[in-house]
């Protein structure tokens, strides 16, 4: 085991690190586009459907028997407020997609309830995106997407997708509920990209 | 599923439509794309603390209307309307 998890982020920044427009708060502020849907995790699915119409599925168990990740990461959200380093624990998508054959550019992620963000490929692996089920040693919290949410940290938190249940792969960007309304298409937020041509 | 308490109604969204529409949208009767449902804008559910105002449907939760304002434009969808009904004035 090495000596520093995959989600370490170093010691602990200044105000003045964060990204350009954004505030610090110490809460967790609740932002929902809709009624907050309860899904019991013997119901839970999370499905990838790659550009050939293959679907692999995992249930709530199959993911707990995954290897784990501890993850902590700054989180920053488009309306301006971030949150500094922030534990959570989940399964990195490259441990969900290893064995699943795709050569797909973007994924549509898709969660209960309707909502949908995209996001490149390139941006869920090699250790920057993870399906999360923890927080802060707690099991999530419905409000904050719980049982399971997308965590995509180094993008605008809109696209750490709550209540989470699939990938559909596709070799096209298809845009997501935020990003058919005037949000950027990618939103990183060291670059300020909030709103479509930002 | 069940629903939560975290909307207001649609009278939230009168200030955030008349940036688009010239008459109060919040009187109009609508139909919800999704399962059919008619009724007054004003009984729709709407919810404000996210990156846009959307406003659902009072019957099946569709999303009826989003409305999101950017530093140089106002982006409307209304595509989970059949119909917004004004009267003449």
């Amino acid at each position: 085991m090495g000596i520093v998890s995959p989600g370490f982020s170093g010691r602990r920044r200044s105000g003045s690190e964060l990204p350009p427009g954004q505030y610090l708060t110490r809460d967790f502020p609740v932002l929902s586009a809709g009624p907050t849907p309860h899904i019991r995790t013997e119901h839970w699915e999370f499905t990838v459907t790659t550009e050939t119409g293959e679907a692999t599925k995992w249930d709530w168990a199959a993911l707990l028997a995954l290897p784990a990740d501890e993850i902590t990461k700054d989180i920053h959200c488009v309306t301006r407020w971030s949150k500094l380093e922030t534990n959570w624990k989940g399964v990195s998508l490259d441990t969900l997609l290893a064995d699943v054959e795709t050569s797909a550019d973007y994924a549509l992620v898709h969660s209960y309830g309707g909502y949908t963000t995209n996001v490149p490929m390139d941006d869920l692996l090699d250790g920057q995106a993870w399906i999360a089920y923890e927080y802060d040693g707690e099991p999530i919290d419905p409000e904050h997407g719980g049982p399971a949410r997308l965590l995509v940290p180094h993008l605008y938190f809109w696209k750490s997708a709550k209540w989470v249940r699939g990938l559909v792969l596709s070799d096209n960007q298809d845009l997501g509920f935020w990003e058919t309304a005037g949000y950027h298409e990618y939103g990183d937020p060291w670059k300020e990209q909030r709103y479509a041509g930002d | 599923m069940t629903t939560d308490a975290s909307y207001l109604d649609g009278n939230a969204a009168a200030g955030a439509l008349s940036q688009v529409f010239a008459m109060d949208v919040t009187a109009a009767i609508t139909q919800c794309n999704g399962c059919g449902q008619t009724g007054v804008f004003a009984e729709s559910h709407v919810y404000v603390n996210a990156p846009g105002l959307v406003a659902r449907c009072s019957g099946c939760d569709g999303v009826l209307l989003r409305v999101v304002t950017t530093p140089s434009d106002v982006y409307l969808d209304l595509r989970g309307l059949t119909y917004l009904r004004l009267p003449n004035p």
